[in-house]
């Protein structure tokens, strides 16, 4: 039911649990981290087809693609930080450059991993994902598109990043939804601004449209789910309407949703464009709820940068 | 299935003799190319003619055979002699690899899956085929197949962290039917490789993480022979053959060069190396 918290990383490994019984031909890889990843409830099903590699995330990327070349479904999993950057040379030149058929799926992404600290919180993954050619990048919004997405993935041929949080937050989307990667879903209609967001910053923007609407603010909310292939159609078609733009990530705004956006209406179609993110800056340790307000990442922030956006439109119309 | 897999019919004089083809192949390509990296693919061609045309279960009329041997060239610079072992044993035409490192080539710099017919993994950054070859002998285990696959190293390289994390896994889920070479030509672009960070004792690092070990002249066709023959016997353990050779070997100004790493021959040069090379016929 939308609203239920639920953690991202526990439909995964339910999505991963089917496919063990589904699809014989997905083999699923971990780096000692399966049970924080879930990945653990594929190896509960197939473990036959679920391989350990222990703390060495190079190696899993040159595996995973060896096998996906043998005609595997190849599912590489651990926490984003490691993911995306400990092994992005290998992805870059065993997966993504032969186009193999694996699928990174990363948890643990951005500055609601909390306690950790830095060391463990991904807020560049997006960027290092999103540059590398025949790589398609996907954020869910919540739980349940994490499932749907899951299985769509499977049945994609092709290199695929797809990031996960730690927490448990609210879905925002419906639960038999069918998820299809590069569409991205208007969740709420709206004519003066558009809040783009992405992962957990969705259900964020949602509230943050709530609140505009106490201003007088009609705010349209868009969960871009897929980072790339980036669904320009469905941000044009709002911002022909709205014409001024908040994106919203748990990620830094340099490389990642903001920077997409950014590019597109440079190219396309100039509107303000305000930025929610981390400002180049790593993370700290702390409880989630703190960071997101020390780092700009709470619904008061996006309804702030929505007004300052709406402003910038109004400027230029008058 | 029908296949026209390559024969095990070659004498060992011929065998070298197909060496020494690929050699005069290596020359003419990097030569043409006018870059390149002739040294390592020199010090590798007797190995890579005893694989194409002897060792290995495969067809070059059918790249995808799904039972054949693979192949995986983690010292990717050495693309010119997989490329010339590919095309004299029938994958593409010989004369196709006067086109290596140009524009809208299939031969790229460094070996490209899905591009060249019987390239099974891209490579070119060191350290990472071993890895892949991992991941292609689990999928024969999980699938229940008995293909082989070889993988060869070069022995700068395996400075690269990443190869022991290979060596692990492939000890770990007992790949025996994991196969792999190093070609210790002792020598990398700084120069000697115990000079640049020492690799000795290099058999004894193999042994600790659990391969079986062969070592021999990497020159000597029957050693490299009987070497295969062994390793393929392994049921449980992956083998290592560290195959002692000479960078630059066949043409006497190249053989323990070190800048025929990346160099080419210039024209006169290459005249000579193609000479030396044809006396050895």
């Amino acid at each position: 039911m939308t609203g239920n918290k639920i953690a991202q990383r526990d439909y995964y490994g339910k999505a991963l649990s089917c496919l063990a019984g589904t699809n014989p031909n997905v083999v699923v890889l971990d780096a000692d981290l399966a049970d924080s990843t879930k990945t653990s409830e594929f190896r509960k099903i197939a473990p036959e087809r679920f391989i350990e590699i222990g703390i060495a995330e190079q190696n899993m990327i040159g595996t995973a693609s060896g096998l996906a070349a043998s005609g595997k479904t190849v599912f590489a999993s651990t926490f984003a930080v490691f993911a995306s950057g400990r092994c992005w040379e290998q992805i870059r030149l065993a997966v993504a450059y032969p186009k193999l058929n694996v699928k990174i799926v990363a948890t643990h992404c951005g500055i609601s991993v909390g306690e950790d600290g830095a060391s463990h919180q991904a807020l560049e993954d997006i960027a290092l994902m999103r540059v590398l050619p025949n790589m398609t990048v996907i954020s869910p919004a919540d739980a349940y598109e994490t499932y749907a997405a899951t299985k769509a993935i499977a049945d994609f041929n092709g290199p695929v990043y797809m990031r996960l949080g730690r927490s448990e937050f609210p879905a925002v989307t419906d639960e038999n939804a069918e998820f299809v990667i590069g569409r991205a879903s208007v969740l709420r209609e709206g004519t003066d601004v558009t809040l783009v967001g992405t992962g957990q910053m969705v259900a964020l923007c949602i509230e943050a449209a709530e609140a505009l609407r106490e201003d007088g603010i009609d705010a349209e909310v868009i969960n871009m789910s897929t980072i790339k292939p980036f669904d320009t159609e469905t941000l044009g078609k709002s911002l022909n309407k709205t014409g001024s733009l908040v994106t919203a990530e748990e990620h830094s705004i340099i490389g990642g949703l903001g920077s997409a956006a950014a590019e597109f209406l440079s190219r396309e179609m100039p509107v303000p464009l305000e930025m929610i993110g981390t400002k180049d800056t790593f993370g700290e340790s702390g409880a989630p709820d703190q960071l997101f307000k020390k780092y700009g990442l709470t619904p008061e922030d996006i309804a702030e940068a929505a007004k300052r956006s709406l402003a910038r439109k109004r400027k230029l119309e008058s | 299935m029908m296949c026209s897999v390559v024969a095990m019919s070659y004498t060992t004089e011929e065998l070298e003799e197909k060496a020494n083809l690929l050699r005069l192949d290596v020359i003419e390509a990097t030569s043409e190319a006018k870059s390149g990296h002739p040294g390592g693919s020199l010090s590798s061609a007797d190995l890579m003619a005893a694989l194409y045309f002897s060792v290995m279960k495969h067809d070059p009329a059918n790249p995808s055979w799904e039972d054949r041997d693979r192949f995986v060239l983690s010292k990717g610079h050495a693309a010119p002699v997989l490329y010339a072992a590919l095309a004299e044993s029938g994958y593409f035409p010989p004369e196709e690899l006067m086109t290596l490192r140009k524009m809208g080539s299939r031969l790229q710099g460094h070996p490209v899956r899905g591009k060249t017919p019987g390239v099974e993994m891209s490579t070119g950054s060191l350290g990472q085929g071993l890895s892949m070859a991992c991941g292609i002998a689990l999928a024969g285990k999980i699938d229940g197949k008995d293909y082989k696959t070889f993988c060869l190293m070069g022995d700068g390289e395996l400075q690269s962290g990443q190869n022991w994390e290979a060596a692990m896994l492939a000890h770990h889920y007992r790949l025996g039917s994991l196969i792999a070479f190093v070609d210790r030509n002792r020598l990398q672009i700084t120069g000697n490789t115990e000079c640049a960070m020492s690799l000795d004792p290099l058999p004894d690092k193999w042994k600790a993480f659990g391969w079986n070990v062969i070592i021999i002249d990497g020159h000597s066709m029957i050693q490299i022979l009987e070497a295969c023959s062994k390793a393929r016997q392994s049921e449980t353990n992956p083998t290592v053959i560290i195959l002692n050779t000479v960078k630059g070997k066949g043409v006497s100004f190249m053989e323990n060069n070190p800048e025929f790493h990346g160099k080419v021959c210039k024209a006169g040069e290459k005249n000579l190396a193609i000479k030396e090379l044809r006396c050895g016929m």
